[in-house]
């Protein structure tokens, strides 16, 4: 009797924990490779694609923001550059987290982050979209591809600044040089040299974006530090915090358009 | 003795084996302390979110500074943000570590999910009324708001599952931003409450264009004549306007009806036409209605400093502003006679945390938020509304209404405007029953509008067919499924075959150690 029920009682506790084990995942079918009767555009067909039209391209990943349900990427190629959008509130994910990590250089989103990347080939299937001037592919599919990386070198279009011309360089990596820091207004009417969101209405330690102001003598012009891009804590983040107004600086960063140019600056130098 | 030693053997490995199922251990509810212990130093953190709009941070930091001047203890420290999503997703992140804010704004909608943890919000049921530390409590050291003197309308909507897990911080609505001088031009006259099948007729006739392409109304290549910021509203106050169904207080998923397929049709009907447009597709309503390319926007009072050729906040060249005058009205509605309006706005949450000395100096600054001075100084920030009746009927507030369009800066006509709409319907608004998932589920109410103008857009064919592949697909992507098998108990299907095996071994070993004690029992005894 005793050992009967010993036995029982053994039986059950290996039940119990086996009833405790975490169920298995459902077995799912890898996500299919590309096929080959795809039809990718090169730069030119896709910059000629009507928007709301769907477009395939292959590019390399310069940079990506942080993670949010989905993947913003700054993509280019050797002839153009492309943004890839995913709005984050539930749409379908165009990459996969853990595909995403492949792309970035880490997913540990602390202070000092960037999105920077060295260049993995990725193949786009989506649909050409404009916002508020900003081109992109929303609504995207995004495939990493095997094969050799690419990073662009930035294109300087400092002449460009304030011409129509510039908007062909949309989402490209450029640099802008020997620019001068110009006043911004904070809420108290002060004169400085950058603010945190573009009315002052962030604060340190919010990780907000960094609007400054430059000028090549003309008008002043609007740049921003993307604190999805680049974070506060980041070397540009910091650099941009310590900038004075009339210093004159060479900058880099991916020419993002928001009713104009809006460029999301990922380096600064002052001279 | 070796026999009850078994017993007793037994029993222990039964209840650990038991306890091996039970998910993690529960941290333990807050309890109201007697006092607050004010020979301690409190810091606490406070998630904030601004319509990136200076004047509201400014408020916040007013707030923090006069509070912590009147509890010298308490340190508040404030976090920023302009989007209630990343407030959610960082909350999400910070459950999981233990470290979530102290006080934070938000929607019930999120704190549904964030009470799927144990005890993580605090329950406000025993705050709010504690003749000490409650609203207008003897030991509260400002002037802070009886419970009744909050807004009934706005208090409730912070109730979940019966009861209060948050305070209502500001109330707004949604507000239809009309350019009159295009209106009067296109021949027609705006009535005080305006109908879908009016608005979507006046859209309509803006969409003509000159043999030069130009749109006759504007004299300019764009023209969208009607822009909706929010389509998850738009399809939820739709919805409740027809008296559709869409969700039930338990969480049972309703949106999916022919209802909403005729709205959708309608919307499509429009959309073709280049009638209508949305936020997500072609950017911010106020952008368009400002540079003379919208006629109809419609946005949170919120969003009114944005609003008109001479709104205070432009996100547009000035070049590019168009002089008109603008009007401001209630949402379109199907029946003039019952209006329906969303009421919406941020409210606070307070997390738990293991010093319910901590949890109470938390509870102290969210009361503080109430008073007046907060209430009132938000409240003229946006076309947002204080949320108590004592800030409501102050002096203070009723001379900030009074001097409507006195400037185009604090006085905007168009801001206060829009607040009146709010103040003067405040029993016109609802919102939508709030479960764990009611999140998901209001993101596919947009997704639905959104999907319908994009496919449109491209020409694809809308008819019986599409809608039911797009229902599919947003109840699998919102994993709107999944929040019915959380509510009902009859699609769990039958147990796992180990958890049979498990219950019935349980059955037998206990009927064994029954007869097992029973019979030597009777051998002890002696008994045949």
């Amino acid at each position: 009797m005793k050992k009967l029920l010993t036995v029982l009682l053994g039986l059950m506790m290996i039940l119990s924990l086996s009833a405790c084990k975490k169920q298995e995942e459902p077995q799912v079918d890898p996500e299919p490779a590309p096929t080959d009767d795809v039809v990718v555009m090169n730069y030119g067909e896709y910059a000629a694609a009507e928007l709301g039209s769907k477009v395939v391209i292959e590019a390399y990943v310069q940079a990506a923001q942080s993670y949010w349900n989905g993947a913003k990427l700054y993509l280019q190629d050797k002839d153009g550059a492309y943004f890839v959008y995913c709005d984050g509130k539930g749409e379908d994910i165009n990459l996969s987290e853990e595909d995403y990590g492949k792309l970035v250089p880490s997913v540990d989103y602390s202070a000092g982050w960037t999105g920077l990347c060295d260049g993995t080939k990725v193949r786009v299937e989506g649909v050409k979209s404009e916002w508020s001037g900003e081109v992109e592919i929303a609504e995207a599919t995004v495939t990493i591809l095997e094969g050799e990386k690419w990073v662009a070198e930035a294109e300087d279009v400092t002449a460009l600044l304030g011409s129509d011309e510039l908007a062909d360089h949309m989402n490209k990596k450029v640099k802008f040089s020997g620019l001068t820091v110009a006043a911004s207004k904070d809420a108290e009417g002060n004169d400085v040299a950058f603010l945190y969101n573009w009315d002052g209405s962030g604060a340190e330690g919010s990780n907000n974006d960094l609007y400054f102001n430059v000028t090549n003598g003309e008008a002043p012009f609007t740049f921003v530090v993307e604190s999805y891009l680049c974070y506060e804590g980041s070397e540009v983040y910091e650099a941009v915090k310590a900038l004075n107004v009339g210093d004159t600086v060479d900058l880099e960063g991916f020419l993002y358009w928001y009713n104009g140019a809006n460029p999301h600056i990922t380096s600064v130098t002052v001279r | 003795m070796k026999k009850k030693l078994y017993c007793i053997i037994s029993l222990i490995l039964i209840c650990i084996s038991l306890c091996g199922c039970h998910g993690s251990k529960e941290s333990s509810s807050f309890v109201l302390p007697e006092s607050f212990d004010e020979t301690k130093q409190y810091e606490i953190t406070f998630w904030a979110k601004n319509d990136t709009n200076i004047n509201q941070v400014n408020v916040y930091k007013k707030a923090i500074k006069d509070f912590e001047e009147i509890y010298p203890n308490i340190t508040v420290s404030l976090k920023l943000y302009t989007d209630y999503s990343r407030i959610y997703n960082d909350v999400i992140t910070n459950i999981s570590t233990n470290t979530t804010p102290n006080v934070c704004i938000t929607y019930p909608d999120h704190i549904a999910t964030y009470m799927t943890g144990n005890d993580t919000v605090v329950c406000l049921d025993e705050l709010l009324t504690d003749e000490d530390y409650g609203l207008g409590g003897s030991q509260v050291r400002f002037d802070s708001p009886e419970k009744d003197e909050v807004v009934d309308e706005f208090l409730n909507e912070c109730i979940i599952k019966g009861k209060y897990y948050a305070l209502p911080f500001m109330r707004s609505t949604e507000a239809l931003y009309i350019n009159k001088t295009y209106v009067d031009k296109l021949g027609y006259e705006i009535p005080d409450v305006v109908t879908w099948e009016w608005i979507f007729e006046v859209s309509e006739a803006a969409t003509e264009k000159d043999p030069d392409g130009n749109y006759v109304v504007n004299g300019q290549k764009i023209m969208i004549p009607f822009i909706y910021k929010s389509t998850d509203n738009m399809m939820i106050s739709m919805l409740k306007q027809l008296n559709a169904p869409y969700s039930e207080e338990d969480g049972t998923v309703l949106i999916f009806n022919d209802t909403t397929k005729e709205i959708l049709y309608d919307i499509a009907k429009h959309t073709a036409k280049g009638a209508f447009s949305t936020f997500k597709i072609s950017s911010y309503p106020a952008n368009f209605l400002n540079a003379g390319q919208c006629i109809f926007a419609i946005d949170s009072t919120a969003g009114a400093t944005w609003m008109g050729s001479k709104a205070p906040l432009l996100d547009i060249p000035k070049d590019q502003i168009v002089d008109f005058e603008t009007i401001v009205r209630p949402i379109p509605q199907y029946d003039i006679s019952d209006i329906k309006m969303i009421s919406q706005g941020p409210s606070l949450c307070i997390f738990n945390k293991t010093d319910p000395q901590e949890v109470l100096a938390s509870w102290l600054f969210a009361q503080y938020l109430l008073t007046n001075d907060v209430q009132i100084a938000y409240g003229m920030t946006e076309g947002y509304i204080p949320v108590t009746q004592k800030a409501h009927e102050s002096a203070e507030y009723q001379n900030y209404l009074n001097r409507e369009g006195e400037d185009d800066n604090i006085y905007y006509n168009i801001k206060i405007e829009a607040s009146r709409l709010l103040l003067e319907n405040t029993e016109h608004t609802f919102v939508t029953p709030v479960f764990n998932g009611s999140a998901s589920l209001r993101d596919a109410a947009g997704s639905l509008i959104e999907n319908t103008c994009k496919s449109v857009n491209r020409k694809e064919t809308i008819d019986d067919a599409y809608f039911d592949a797009l229902f599919e697909k947003l109840t699998s992507l919102y994993h709107l499924d999944q929040i019915s098998a959380q509510r009902t108990k009859k699609d769990l299907g039958p147990l796992p075959p180990t958890s049979v095996a498990l219950l019935g071994s349980l059955g037998a070993a206990w009927l064994l150690i029954g007869a097992y004690t029973i019979i030597s029992y009777r051998k002890d005894k002696g008994i045949k």
